[in-house]
């Protein structure tokens, strides 16, 4: 059984086919890379998975649960046990520390844990700025907060939007260098990105538009491990 | 770390480290928090400054005597049954027929220090008698007789019990001061009660004393029963005028200081819940941001309370504080007198902050819940 599956899964606004008979299969621990122009159903696809949204049509099976027909409070269960979110820009909570936001996330999965939170700062090479408030971090280093975030709680997927949108060419490699890590010990990775560049470091992109699976690539020059 | 360590450390985070926008919220709790102490701090203390503008007129309460006199330990018994914070002052009266240059007139002898207490419209010039041989004399006395402050006088008096042969009793005071009050206590000599003791040579003889207490008129009618029961000698009596008159008009007042406590409430709440909603509005990201990292409603409904019970409970804190300075100046300004702090009265202010915050709160915070995290989140 897969971890992730889509089945004829659509997402309609209106007239409009934001999402249009998407199928696909993510296993346990592989990476997989989502491209497409602006506009092409990325976001929505995403905000599926993550349960943040329910499709129109379709099954989504996260785990074996069709995630489309759950109530939106177990969403939040499954969403807050299964899932680690990374966004484009960077969402913190304004007036905490880049430790406390890391703690955040324990909060509601089940306790604040102040050394463990500490870990996933170092491991995200941030251990000295815990005490700063994210207006006081830069863009990567908010960036960073937030992986440290989504992995805290050891998720099944770590889903990305564009999560090196707003970042320089050396934040980027950061990040992506994060992800090989974690792919490593045996993460799955969801990554949305318009940069073929972050794209082919994956096992595998999906290419979206208008809303359809248009094609996927399978990187040929993958190596499982993280190199560098 | 607990879970509740956490819980609190958003909270205190959330109102200080995002200190200009929660001090409006702040301030509206802070201000109504500020009328509402110094309101009811006014309301509670209105009978007490009304009753001590209203005893400016006069002693409330009068003994006479049920049969002939009575005596100062009478006194004593009787006002004992007064609430000693309640009583303001008993001021005996013993009137005598004496003669001062050959004269006829009425001598009072009195308390000198609380006839100032239970008489306060009396205008005084000079000073005070404050030792032996020291008098005053009304104004219309000063006039026939002729007599001005500094003045040695010679008064005397005949014993009931004298015939032809006797000689008077005299004694020799001085003229310290000359009252003036509009009315019949001018046509007096007054004397203290040692002097006229050493006068009669009859000791501790009073036929009037006047006393002022401060009680609502339910509780002057109760103390007037109590000391007719148990003191004999003494017939207590309410002089009904003024303390009918003071109870209506506190009454009327209280009800006001009331309405607008109730309309400022008001107020307050719709501030309140007015800045709450603004508050709920420019924080949907992070509410949608901590729905997506796996926060329930009523997680987040919880975070929302803690904080405007703590917006309250500040608020309330401060008001009580501020509320009372205000009270003080109020009531230094208009009743000429200060008010003493009530911490039961700060306490109720805190916790009707904390209430009314909570409550005004209830409405923004349940529509922080329904905010989608999909659709904050979204940015491109
Ligand atoms: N809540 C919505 N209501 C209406 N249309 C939407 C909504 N969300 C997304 N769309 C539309 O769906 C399409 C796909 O959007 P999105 O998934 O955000 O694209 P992207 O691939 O750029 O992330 C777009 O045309 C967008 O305008
Ligand atoms: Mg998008």
């Amino acid at each position: 059984m897969s971890l992730l599956e889509l089945k004829h899964v659509y997402k309609i606004y209106g007239d409009l086919h934001a999402l249009d008979d998407v199928n696909l299969k993510v296993e346990k621990g592989e990476w997989v890379s989502i491209m497409g122009p602006s506009g092409s159903g990325k976001s929505t696809m995403m905000n599926i998975i993550g349960c943040m949204d329910k499709p129109s049509k379709g099954e989504v099976l996260l785990d074996g649960v069709d995630i489309a027909k759950e109530s939106s409070k177990n969403l939040t269960l499954i969403r807050r046990d299964k899932i680690g979110l990374i966004f484009q820009q960077f969402h913190l909570v304004n007036y905490l520390s880049a430790l406390e936001n890391v703690m955040l996330a324990q909060y509601y999965h089940s306790v604040p844990d102040k050394e463990e939170a500490m870990q996933a700062l170092e491991r995200v090479g941030l251990a000295d700025r815990a005490r700063h408030l994210p207006s006081q971090l830069s863009g990567g280093e908010q960036q960073r907060v937030c992986v440290a975030r989504a992995l805290i709680n050891y998720p099944e997927i770590i889903l990305a939007d564009e999560p090196t949108g707003n970042l320089d060419d050396k934040n980027e490699e950061i990040v992506v260098d994060l992800f090989h890590k974690l792919h490593a010990e045996g993460t799955t990775l969801i990554v949305v990105t318009h940069d073929p560049e972050v794209a082919e470091v994956a096992q595998r992109t999906v290419v979206l538009r208008h809303g359809k699976l248009e094609r996927e690539v399978i990187n040929e020059n993958f190596t499982g491990t993280f190199q560098h | 770390m607990k879970k509740r360590k956490m819980f609190y450390r958003m909270v205190t985070a959330s109102l200080m480290r995002r200190r200009s926008r929660m001090l409006i919220a702040l301030l509206a709790v802070a201000i109504g928090a500020t009328i509402l102490s110094g309101l009811m701090t006014i309301y509670f203390d209105v009978p007490r400054q009304m009753g001590a503008q209203f005893r400016n007129y006069g002693a409330n309460m009068i003994f006479t005597p049920a049969q002939e006199e009575f005596q100062q330990a009478d006194l004593e018994q009787g006002i004992s049954l007064i609430d000693p914070k309640e009583l303001v002052g008993a001021t005996p009266f013993r009137y005598e027929s004496v003669r001062i240059h050959e004269q006829p007139l009425m001598a009072a002898a009195t308390d000198m220090e609380s006839v100032g207490k239970t008489s306060p419209y009396w205008s005084v010039d000079g000073e005070w008698p404050s030792v032996s041989r020291q008098a005053m004399v009304g104004k219309t006395i000063a006039e026939n007789l002729n007599l001005s402050i500094g003045d040695q006088m010679t008064i005397n008096y005949t014993p009931e019990d004298a015939d032809e042969e006797t000689p008077d009793n005299w004694i020799d005071c001085k003229v310290t001061a000359i009252l003036n009050t509009g009315g019949s206590e001018e046509e007096y000599v007054y004397l203290s009660m040692e002097d006229m003791e050493d006068l009669t040579g009859v000791p501790g003889v009073i036929d009037l004393a006047e006393i002022s207490v401060s009680a609502t008129s339910e509780k002057l009618s109760s103390y007037v029963e109590t000391i007719n029961a148990s003191v004999d000698s003494v017939r207590a009596e309410l002089v009904k005028r003024v303390t009918a008159s003071e109870t209506s008009v506190l009454s009327k007042l209280q009800a006001l200081v009331l309405l607008v406590t109730i309309i400022v409430l008001a107020l307050t709440m719709i501030c309140v819940a007015t800045t709450m909603t603004a508050v709920v509005t420019e924080r949907r990201q992070e509410i949608g941001l901590r729905k997506a990292i796996g926060a329930s409603d009523a997680s987040i409904m919880k975070e929302f309370m803690g904080e405007s019970l703590l917006l309250g409970a500040i608020g309330g804190i401060l008001g009580a504080i501020v509320g009372f300075v205000f009270a003080q100046v109020v009531s230094v300004n208009v009743f000429g007198s200060s008010i003493s702090f009530r911490p039961l009265l700060a306490i109720i202010t805190i916790i009707v902050s904390v209430l009314i915050t909570a409550l005004t709160c209830v409405l923004p915070i349940r529509s922080a819940t329904r905010v989608d995290p999909a659709l904050v989140l979204k940015g491109e």
